[in-house]
């Protein structure tokens, strides 16, 4: 995705990363700003199925050419499904760079507190951020 | 110009003046698809024609011995090894060729940050060279190799006398080695106390290896933050300490090419939790003969000999990371440790007939055989095999005798004097616009810039920049490190650059940018003049080719 975006139907965390919520469960991925800042990412280690994030703390990891980045859960809840398609037995992680908000989807998770998407920005709030 | 740059490369039109001094553009961007291979490479197998040899043996003159009853029939391999046949002359060749096509200290300016890629004096490869230093065999019977002995004893006061730290073991293979040794000797201090502690302090400047070497311990990293003039956050330093605190590891001058001037302040906080504080020296050539990690407070320290101590570098080669520790530590240090005996007066006359000099060191396995409290007494064991990469021991030295005291402490001014002349050249050529300094406005012996302003601005990444010096016969500095810094450049010019080549080196810097300016898709494509143009870093890390066929 060459050109950036950042979609309205998503909230989105300072650490750059989002999240689609869906009643009590949400979806999880880095911003468009977050990809480009990383550079091709060549390696992403996901977090177990069953395992527990905790908004604001790691859960996972992306390596780029240029680093290993730590990936912030933008809200807390129980891993149900993790993107299979971006680890080596899958396409590889290309996606997180071509499709960040969709084929690039990093994990899904069940929410232990809803009440933490209270916290999170709006797109005109995260895009504000970007911007200082 | 109408030949495609690569063509243009082959007649010779565009080879770049040695030194980079001649900053006009070296090179026009090409729409042509440009292979990133831009010379044919081959190995020294595809040379091979059968029957050719480099070498004939003379007839021999002993017996000969059956191959049956040498080596039986079922360890020998049934048909002949598979061996490249060349004459001599193919082979100078093959290898000469291959290292020119290397950029290397010898050819070039290499302001690679955090690695001091000084100049190697040429006298420390001639007395490393002498028989009895080349030629001494690691099982050698340690009364007969009094004089490695007496040298490894005496680089030991050296380092001793530089860190301010009263103990020194030689034994770690390189500057990671250094420091696994180290976090293993704070455990077994902590251990030693009925105390277990486990976490590790470091500040999000560290290099990659404190928290690689934490973890490899068996220890749990917290990070600390970096305060706004770029040094440790006191107050988050504080709000991390406790009782649970094993060391902190502080590289000072950190990464940005900054001396905390905090350093009492903090090495008061981890003392006053019992912890260890852990001195990484990567950093060591901004302070040598200056000050010292023993008096700001550390217990231990690592050198990286290639670094501060002229070693050639990288290859993977034999490389050394000594240690120095205080009193506390000193127990445990590695074994074997090197004893001095007798005040170094010989214990006894030697024999002259059979070529053994008298006796005046030891090297000592056993810890049981060591005073209770000696260094090695309580040791955590062996790190290695034998006593460390000797040969690197010859090389820092001669360099730390040919310098002494006043000469490291030259060398240490003269390379943040290099840092700082460099950066104020570039900020006089406007640099800064796209190019600032990411924290202060001096440095020590090296400085981060950082490319964000020429990335939102021209468009051109750190990484451009980086390629496009290469045509201009410079080496990059390290980029994307430290990671707090946004497209970071890390330049460390070393003392042993004159003024002309850092002239030269901030004049190209300001001519890419200008470059850039006016077509930013130069750089993009850069580089054109060296043997393989752009690699693809992330296919090459996704999917690597590490073998090549034969046929």
């Amino acid at each position: 995705m060459a050109e950036a975006s950042y979609p309205e139907d998503l909230q989105y965390h300072s650490a750059h990363d989002w999240a689609r919520i869906d009643g009590d469960t949400a979806v999880f991925g880095i911003t468009w700003y977050a990809q480009n800042a990383l550079g091709e990412v060549v390696f992403f280690d996901p977090p177990e199925v069953g395992s527990t994030v905790t908004k604001d703390e790691s859960y996972a990891e992306l390596e780029s050419v240029k680093a290993v980045s730590d990936v912030i859960a933008p809200l807390s809840g129980e891993v149900l499904e993790v993107n299979a398609a971006l680890t080596d037995d899958g396409d590889g992680p290309e996606a997180v760079n071509d499709d960040p908000y969709g084929d690039g989807w990093l994990v899904k998770v069940r929410l232990s507190d809803p009440s933490e998407v209270d916290a999170l920005l709006d797109r005109d709030a995260y895009v504000a951020s970007l911007e200082d | 110009m109408s030949a495609t740059v690569d063509t243009a490369i082959d007649g010779g039109a565009l080879i770049p003046a040695a030194g980079g001094a001649d900053p006009r553009p070296l090179a026009a961007p090409t729409t042509s698809v440009n292979p990133i291979q831009r010379d044919h490479a081959t190995t020294i197998f595809e040379k091979s024609v059968e029957g050719r040899r480099a070498f004939v043996a003379p007839p021999s003159g002993v017996p000969e011995v059956d191959l049956d009853d040498a080596i039986p029939a079922g360890l020998r391999r049934g048909t002949p090894a598979r061996l490249p046949q060349v004459t001599e002359g193919e082979l100078v060749r093959h290898y000469v060729r291959i290292s020119r096509r290397n950029f290397d200290l010898d050819t070039g300016f290499y302001p690679l940050g955090s690695c001091t890629m000084k100049h190697n004096p040429r006298l420390h490869e001639r007395v490393t060279a002498l028989p009895g230093h080349a030629r001494l065999h690691p099982f050698q019977a340690p009364e007969r190799a009094q004089g490695a002995l007496e040298l490894m004893w005496g680089m030991e006061r050296q380092l001793s006398e530089v860190s301010g730290l009263p103990h020194v073991c030689l034994q770690p293979s390189a500057g990671s080695h250094g420091e696994l040794a180290g976090v293993l000797l704070a455990r077994a201090y902590h251990e030693s106390r009925g105390e277990t502690r486990t976490k590790v302090l470091t500040p999000d400047t560290a290099h990659g290896t404190n928290p690689a070497t934490v973890t490899m311990a068996g220890l749990e990293v917290v990070k600390v933050a970096t305060n706004a003039d770029g040094g440790v956050d006191l107050d988050d330093l504080r709000a991390k300490a406790d009782d649970d605190t094993a060391l902190l590891m502080l590289t000072n001058p950190n990464t940005l090419g900054i001396f905390d001037p905090n350093i009492e302040e903090i090495t008061a906080i981890v003392h006053g939790v019992g912890g260890v504080l852990y001195y990484d020296g990567a950093n060591l050539n901004a302070i040598m003969g200056i000050t010292r990690p023993g008096d700001m407070g550390f217990d231990i320290v690592h050198f990286n000999l290639h670094k501060s101590f002229t070693q050639p570098h990288g290859g993977g080669g034999p490389g050394s990371g000594p240690i120095a520790v205080s009193d506390r530590i000193a127990p445990f240090l590695p074994l074997p440790v090197i004893r001095r005996l007798n005040g170094g007066s010989a214990t006894d006359t030697g024999d002259p007939t059979r070529n053994r000099p008298p006796v005046r060191f030891a090297l000592v396995e056993d810890a049981d055989a060591l005073p209770d409290g000696a260094p090695g007494s309580r040791s955590i064991g062996k790190l290695r095999g034998f006593q460390g990469n000797y040969g690197c021991f010859v090389r820092s030295y001669s360099y730390i005798t040919s310098l002494g005291a006043s000469g490291l402490r030259d060398a240490s001014e003269i390379a943040v004097l290099n840092a700082n002349y460099l950066l104020a050249k570039l900020h006089e050529l406007g640099v800064s616009e796209h190019l600032p300094l990411a924290f202060g406005t001096r440095c020590m012996h090296e400085f981060v810039l950082s490319g964000g302003p020429m990335k939102r601005d021209l468009g051109l990444k750190t990484l451009d920049l980086a390629k496009r010096l290469l045509d201009h016969g410079f080496h990059p500095p390290t980029v994307y490190f430290p990671l707090l810094v946004d497209e970071a450049l890390l330049v460390e010019p070393v003392e042993t650059e004159t003024k002309e080549t850092l002239d030269a080196f901030a004049l190209v810097i300001a001519e890419i940018l200008r470059e850039g300016a006016e077509d930013p898709t130069i750089a993009q494509n850069a580089p054109y003049t060296t043997p393989v143009r752009r690699l693809d870093e992330a296919g090459a890390a996704k999917r690597p080719v590490i073998r090549q066929p034969l046929d």
